[in-house]
């Protein structure tokens, strides 16, 4: 079924409003150890064509073995999108030329894929739910890398990825915006995460995405579209299609038309181009790999991969949603990501949840964004961030020396109990010592004390002053009551 | 099917393949009566016949996920017309 367009969510031009319309390759690296049809080292870096076996290197009279781990990978990443799983798949070669491809031709998955259609659901900001369609993901090698600026004149062929097993994720042309496509990825991202499928690291290009982009005015057929190739970051994949988009509206406004072609996204620019050399070879003559038998297996091989997937993003968020009755917005921040969802749980066990998911999407996560380190090297362990809640809650520490012990765990990575005793934080709830604090401020500020009685809130100031006394350590609900006694309050 | 002078140009720079014009006019007969002859297959009804993908009863045989090769960067770049720290170096090629 056909999304209907959204106003909203339009461009617009001289014209009228423009829809644009999205379709995303994913290319998601298999994390498993070994090659897709080899027995080397899948493993990201490593020295020049040190990765690589005669079959990488497409020497003549090789011939691919299938690594059982990334059929069940590419099985468990289809269950995990919902979608149908082909019990029969053909492995086809795509012909193409090119230095870093050394067979000639990829092998692929053409006219039956090991995955079929599935679907993934995405949440946006304003709480709008979409569902995004999944056509199809199919098994493929990578190709090597070149690396153009060792030299003038001669390009540098590593093979070492040649050979990588793949998971192309194909969607359906559902997406209507950057925004849309950014978390499409972010989703999908975290499903292969939580999955553990793939590692989703885009830095070292084990997730990126060929961006298919068209525009047309709501209603009418779809327009001629652009693939914009390899783009590898979820930023980018924004980028791209703001600028893309937005260079389609115009030609079409100035009377031109738009060339189905391939292009490439100059981050540093901001802007796509055209990549001309890759027009040729669209002719990929694909055909079934006569090395290769028909990927078989049977439904108890699926059941039992089915048997042993983890709970997905979708479902623990309605769990955070209903057993700690965060809001859906905050449930579906803390699962976007395996470990931020982990080290909530952890934190938040036995105490008040709400309280854990504040100090874990406030006070944590500002802190890992300023030092810019990953939730799973988090200076402050969940476990010490869930004592430090238990210490509040205790009434031992005040919510504002929470913060302080907070830095002070950041930097020293020791336990909020000790940092709190080592450095005498302790809350001050005795009522007498507060009391005797109370009486001496009041009674040496009488022209204040007067004020209070004309304009209540003036009593404020008087909390600042017990506040400081005692370096923040008076318990402030104990503050507020004697206070008011002394003042005649109530 | 015949292959008409284009289709033989296009098939032979996929390909990579330098053709004269006067080899273009051979290979265009030629191609042509490939596809005939190969077409005769047409005549056979295969409705509702499954491809044959072997000529035994087997299934394709499954590698486990172990790291049992690579290591061999020398004999890898061995045959290559240029390489340099164990890179191939071919002619630029960038986009």
């Amino acid at each position: 079924m056909e999304r209907q367009a959204d106003f909203a969510k339009c461009i617009k031009g001289s014209t009228g409003d423009w829809e644009v319309v999205v379709g995303l390759e994913i290319h998601a690296q298999v994390a498993s150890r070994a090659k897709l049809f080899s027995g080397a080292s899948a493993e990201f870096g490593g020295a020049p064509n040190t990765h690589v076996s005669l079959v990488d290197a497409a020497m003549p009279g090789m011939l691919p073995v299938i690594n059982r781990f990334c059929v069940e990978q590419a099985v468990r990443s289809g269950l995990g999108l919902k979608a149908e799983i082909n019990l029969k798949s053909v492995f086809d070669r795509k012909n193409y030329f090119y230095p870093d491809l050394p067979q000639g031709y990829q092998i692929s998955q053409y006219k039956s894929p090991i995955v079929g259609e599935g679907e993934v659901l995405i949440d946006m900001a304003d709480g709008e739910a979409v569902t995004i369609g999944i056509e199809r993901l199919h098994l493929e090698q990578d190709a090597g890398k070149s690396v153009h600026d060792q030299h003038p004149t001669s390009s540098y062929v590593d093979l070492n990825r040649s050979g990588v097993a793949l998971m192309e994720i194909v969607s359906r042309p559902d997406i209507r915006s950057a925004e849309e496509a950014r978390a499409y990825v972010s989703k999908v991202r975290a499903i292969l995460r939580y999955l553990g499928t793939c590692d989703g690291n885009m830095e070292e290009g084990s997730m990126r995405a060929d961006v298919n982009v068209s525009v047309r005015h709501p209603g009418d057929d779809l327009g001629t579209r652009c693939e914009i190739k390899n783009v590898n970051s979820i930023r980018f994949i924004g980028q791209a299609i703001e600028h893309e988009a937005r260079r389609q509206i115009d030609i079409i406004e100035d009377g031109g038309v738009i060339d189905q072609e391939t292009r490439l996204f100059d981050p540093r620019k901001g802007e796509t181009r055209s990549m001309r050399s890759k027009e040729e070879a669209h002719d990929y003559r694909y055909f079934p790999d006569p090395d290769l038998l028909p990927l078989e297996f049977d439904q108890a091989f699926v059941d039992e991969i089915a048997g042993s997937l983890p709970e997905l993003p979708d479902a623990r968020k309605q769990r955070f949603i209903d057993d700690y009755s965060l809001s859906p917005y905050d449930a579906g921040v803390l699962v976007s990501d395996r470990a931020s969802a982990q080290y909530f749980e952890t934190a938040a066990k036995g105490r008040d949840a709400k309280v854990a998911a504040n100090w874990v999407m406030g006070e944590l996560f500002g802190l890992l964004n300023r030092a810019d380190v990953e939730i799973e090297t988090s200076p402050i362990s969940a476990e010490h961030l869930g004592e430090l809640i238990d210490l509040i809650s205790d009434g031992t520490i005040s919510g504002r020396i929470a913060k302080d012990v907070f830095e002070i765990m950041a930097e020293t990575g020791s336990a909020p109990g000790s940092i709190v005793d080592e450095r005498g934080l302790r809350q001050v709830s005795d009522t007498g010592e507060i009391e005797r604090i109370v009486d001496e401020i009041v009674s040496a500020n009488p022209d204040q004390a007067a004020q209070v009685a004309e304009r209540p809130k003036a009593i404020g100031w008087f909390v600042g002053q017990i506040m400081k006394a005692t370096q923040g350590k008076a318990n402030p609900q104990v503050v507020n009551e004697l206070l008011k006694k002394r003042l005649g309050m109530s | 099917m015949s292959v008409d002078q284009a289709t033989v140009r296009h098939i032979a720079k996929l390909a990579r393949l330098k053709v004269s014009d006067a080899d273009a006019r051979k290979l265009e007969g030629e191609l042509s009566t490939i596809l005939e002859w190969i077409e005769q297959l047409d005549e056979v009804d295969t409705e509702g016949v499954e491809p044959m993908t072997s000529v035994v009863e087997v299934t394709m045989k499954m590698r486990d996920d172990d790291v049992t090769d690579g290591a061999i960067a020398d004999q890898i770049i061995a045959n290559a017309p240029e390489g340099e720290e164990h890179f191939f170096v071919v002619p630029k090629v960038v986009e």
